[in-house]
């Protein structure tokens, strides 16, 4: 009964780790090395939302019928989200240490936030409607 | 069965609701620091004197309480998915009988005055019925209770007794009715107060915020699962227990023992706490982080000057030392408040901000980040502030009329950087949202 909310906040976590390597490279103004580590975040945070965005919304929304709810208000802050780490990448890419610290710091509070939203109710939700059913979801998440 | 009907991720308050509460929480600090530079030694003399039963609620009430209902108004639809009923309309009462009740209170025990005092307590009582009532709605309503939403839970309970002790006290001081033993129950009150209300609430909200934003372990489970529900129950045991020494011979060690076990239990805490920090992924230190440290290393000095009260001299025990720690206890709390403020306020308008720019499809103005609307130098400035006016403080207990006029300047420099800082935020995010809503140039 916990398959998705435990294989996501997995996720999460592994995102959070690297978020955290690349801001302290770029705290060291270490671009060799944050430059990187920073496209690896880009991609794990995109493939986490694209898990969400072409399987499991859609799975929810169609078993609870519910299609303005919860999951929309999450699209809505990945969209905030996707904002900010092109931000983000125009500060790599333009060498401005100052600049993405700060836009890190504030995508670390949108970020966490909406974890919280995930981790506390939305996959709880999703785990209760599924039921045993919810390893299949995780099954076709996992072939993303 | 699924149950859906109370789970709703889209019901935050507006932003001008939880930023009332903010933006109105310096100005009782700064009040404070008024007193302090006006009243000198006389309000260090004594835990009973007027000015100092003054400036502890403007500091309790004023800013602790100020800050944490806004936050709570705003944080329970994200930590526990749980939105406050009518929250324009509750939120804005209880702020504006906050507005009008503490400054009555600390009225109240200036003048002495029955007059006020009734005022003040219609007002409080008014604020706090209102919010335990909205807030425990939606606490309880929660199907799923995370350890937070337990831990949110207790504090809450804390408060009610605070506060019906307090009025309990209130009465008594304005002759309605007798108070038999008011050593007792200020005891209660305070306790209640900050080892309940205040110390329930940030341990709750530990568990959450912290692993998350500075990306540490999690607290231990038992921890979690245990921590909040054994405080409260230790606070409640030395509630019955006090209340029946009076009454029973009791073996005089017995009262005490609760006390002493929650003691140890906040001690434990901090200790993990500090651990968990030592092991935090993210390794810069930032403002909120530094009032972190702060509140673990003042919470912690006042463990251990409860634990080794017995060996001060009687001379300084009998009225520097409960001082002391008062100042431990408050200006831990303050700290963790104000740290607090320096993530959530400028967070709150950046998400305001970039919500309304996506919605008005407005690409053309850069939207100021977290830290180009608060710079972290600023913040900072007002930490070293702040870390000042406890240092004057500490001392002042034992030597009340040579330094509480200083610490009542760095209170005052302190909450006055604070308002600043804040107002600063509120100004560019006006002035963004102004860019947003003008029209988009061709």
């Amino acid at each position: 009964m916990t398959a998705i909310a435990e294989t996501l906040t997995i996720d999460h976590r592994r995102c959070d780790d690297i978020f955290a390597d690349a801001e302290a490279a770029v705290a060291k103004s270490d671009w060799q090395h944050g430059d990187p580590v920073f496209k690896e975040f880009s991609q794990a945070l995109e493939h986490h939302f694209e898990m969400e965005e072409s399987v499991l919304f859609p799975g929810f929304e169609e078993r609870t019928g519910q299609t303005m709810g919860p999951t929309q208000m999450m699209r809505q802050e990945h969209i905030q989200m996707r904002a900010l780490l092109g931000e983000m990448g125009q500060a790599v890419a333009l060498r401005d240490r100052e600049r993405y610290l700060g836009l890190a710091e504030t995508l670390m509070m949108i970020m966490q936030q909406h974890n919280m939203k995930e981790e506390q109710i939305l996959y709880r939700m999703i785990d209760q409607a599924f039921g045993d059913e919810a390893l299949g979801l995780v099954e076709r998440m996992r072939e993303i | 069965m699924l149950s859906t009907a109370n789970l709703s991720l889209e019901q935050a308050p507006p932003i001008s609701i939880p930023l009332r509460f903010f933006l109105s929480a310096p100005l009782f600090g700064l009040a404070a620091g008024l007193l302090l530079l006006l009243g000198g030694g006389e309000v260090f003399a004594s835990r009973w004197s007027a000015p100092a039963l003054a400036l502890t609620h403007l500091l309790t009430l004023g800013v602790l309480a100020m800050v944490m209902c806004g936050a709570m108004l705003q944080m329970l639809p994200v930590v526990a998915g749980s939105p406050v009923p009518r929250v324009v309309l509750s939120g804005g009462l209880v702020h504006l009988l906050l507005l009008v009740g503490v400054p009555a209170l600390a009225g109240a025990f200036l003048t002495g005055d029955a007059l006020w005092m009734a005022a003040a307590l219609l007002a409080l009582g008014a604020a706090f019925t209102l919010f335990v009532l909205v807030v425990g709605i939606a606490l309880w309503r929660v199907t799923l209770p995370s350890h937070t939403v337990g831990g949110m839970r207790a504090a809450l309970a804390a408060l009610l007794v605070t506060l019906c002790i307090g009025g309990y006290l209130a009465g008594g001081m304005v002759g309605a009715w007798g108070v038999a033993d008011p050593l007792l129950w200020t005891g209660l009150h305070l306790n209640w107060g900050l080892l309940g209300w205040v110390g329930l609430l940030l341990v709750g909200v530990s568990y959450q915020v912290l692993p998350m934003f500075q990306v540490t372990p999690e607290y231990p489970l038992w921890m979690r699962r245990f921590w909040a529900g054994g405080g409260f129950v230790c606070l409640s045991l030395w509630l019955l227990l006090g209340l029946a020494a009076e009454r029973v011979g009791l073996p005089a060690w017995l009262p005490g023992l609760p006390l002493w076990l929650l003691g140890l239990g906040y001690l434990l805490f901090f200790v993990v706490t500090l651990r968990l920090l030592a092991r935090r992924r993210r390794r810069i230190l930032n403002p909120s982080l530094l009032f972190w440290y702060l509140g673990i290393a003042l919470a912690v000095a006042a463990l251990l000057l409860f634990a080794g009260g017995g060996w001060l001299p009687d001379a300084a025990s009998a009225t520097g030392s409960p001082l002391l720690m008062g100042v431990l206890l408050l200006g831990s709390a303050l700290s963790f408040v104000n740290g607090m403020l320096y993530r959530i306020v400028p967070f709150l308008s950046w998400f305001h901000l970039q919500h309304r720019q996506l919605a008005l499809l407005n690409m053309s103005v850069i939207l100021p980040n977290m830290k180009e609307l608060l710079p972290d130098r600023w913040a900072n400035l007002q930490f070293y502030a702040y870390l000042a006016a406890v240092f004057a403080a500490l001392p002042a207990p034992f030597a009340p009329e040579s330094v509480s006029r200083l610490c009542g300047l760095l209170v005052c420099l302190s909450f006055l950087l604070l308002l600043s800082n804040l107002l600063r935020v509120a100004v560019r995010y006006r002035a963004t949202l102004a860019r947003l809503h003008a029209p988009i140039p061709s």
